[in-house]
């Protein structure tokens, strides 16, 4: 049984998506050592290279798109890893996804408080 | 024999992490949600559980997508913590109880819950840090503990009906545990909350009351929710809420709120922690 994946605006991470981005995802879960983060940052090219990533996903990659490398079949808690090296937390690639500000981001957050 | 004393739900949201270390829980921001735990440390005080089975999800430190199970119970005779690689500190390691991790496996398969068996478990912020809530001080380590894993990463997940029955069985084996010892259940994770797609930053506050309601008394209640709607009224991330369930499922006695908390937002999450006394059947008839 499939599951229903019309939810606007809300990805699915199943066996689709888990086959499509498996190269991602594991370069992203290489990122939680230390000299891994140090090599990708040294040599970008020959770190996707190493982990196979396809052109779709070197390229997402490559323009830092949080919303490209989803399509890309990457999953977020492995994507959060990639973001950290580059010093980004979950609002700021919350603004970049919802192409809102990160002050805008937080305050839509906020807002649903009251 | 082993008695369960209660169950604690509380969001793990990694930057709670970052506010601990940094003694932010007096800062506006973050006052709200750390002010949920002062009666917990109070209750624990008294009560002194002597074990903790930690209900959460990995997010990539122990588990890859090369191997993920549904439900993981570790049964290690220690559990560390390593970089997840954004600069949350490192927690230093965790007791075990291997012994009762054991009992727990043998009664769960028993019971037709066939579990992943994890003699090496990493344990990621989802573990460390309501422990760190619960019991604050960097080297504080009162309780051994029990790591249980629910997969909330990879679809297809387990249902809500099955994580409660899963629950349940997990009670039913904390109290055929001949040991004299005092157990404490504690669930991690949500309470709504979305990261990715352009949906990211949703939250859903009467979806979540809802929960903290019925998680209380009528569990059950919760059941009609499918996965795909749990995505839609909790987001793709308030799927934890599953860790609650389970959880709640393993508290089978007579179960009474002793405190809750809920605020919004915390990073992207909407907050929440909720704290139940279970008095077992048993010690009721006897009194």
């Amino acid at each position: 049984m499939k599951l229903d994946h019309d939810i606007p605006g809300t990805p699915i991470f199943d066996g689709d998506q888990a086959q499509k981005g498996y190269a991602l995802n594991q370069m992203c879960f290489s990122f939680n050592k230390a000299e891994n983060r140090a090599a990708f940052l040294k040599d970008e090219d020959a770190y996707c290279a190493k982990y196979r990533l396809n052109a779709q996903q070197r390229e997402a990659v490559r323009a830092r798109n949080v919303l490209k490398l989803i399509e890309a079949g990457g999953n977020v808690y492995y994507l959060a890893k990639l973001a950290g090296i580059f010093g980004l937390n979950v609002q700021d690639i919350g603004a970049q996804q919802t192409g809102m500000s990160v002050d805008d981001f937080k305050a839509k957050l906020a807002a649903a408080g009251r | 024999m082993a008695q369960i004393v209660g169950g604690i739900a509380t969001t793990h949201v990694p930057s709670i992490g970052n506010a601990i270390a940094k003694g932010l829980q007096h800062d506006p921001y973050w006052k709200p949600f750390f002010d949920g735990f002062p009666p917990a440390h109070k209750w624990l005080a008294k009560v002194k559980p002597d074990v903790v089975v930690v209900v959460y999800n990995d997010h990539g430190l122990n588990f890859f997508l090369d191997k993920m199970p549904t439900f993981s119970v570790g049964a290690a005779a220690e559990y560390r913590n390593e970089d997840e690689g954004w600069g949350l500190p490192v927690s230093k390691p965790y007791p075990g109880d291997a012994k009762f991790s054991w009992h727990l496996i043998e009664s769960l398969v028993a019971d037709e819950f066939d579990i992943t068996v994890c003699q090496e478990m990493l344990v990621d912020h989802a573990f460390t840090i309501p422990l760190s809530l619960l019991w604050p001080g960097a080297d504080v380590r009162p309780v051994r503990t029990v790591p249980v894993v629910v997969n909330t990463v990879q679809h297809p997940l387990p249902s809500i009906a099955r994580c409660l029955k899963f629950g349940k069985a997990i009670g039913r084996a904390i109290e055929s545990y001949e040991q004299d010892m005092k157990v404490l259940v504690v669930g991690t994770g949500g309470l709504s909350h979305q990261l990715d797609g352009t949906r990211a930053g949703f939250i859903n506050k009467d979806f979540d009351m809802m929960c903290l309601d019925k998680i209380v008394n009528d569990p059950e209640a919760l059941t009609r929710y499918s996965i795909p709607d749990l995505v839609e009224q909790a987001g793709s991330q308030g799927v934890e809420l599953l860790n609650w369930i389970v959880m709640r499922g393993a508290l089978t006695g007579r179960v009474s709120k002793l405190h809750s908390n809920y605020h919004i937002p915390i990073s992207n999450t909407a907050s929440a922690m909720l704290m139940l006394e279970n008095e077992p059947v048993r010690v009721r008839q006897a009194a």
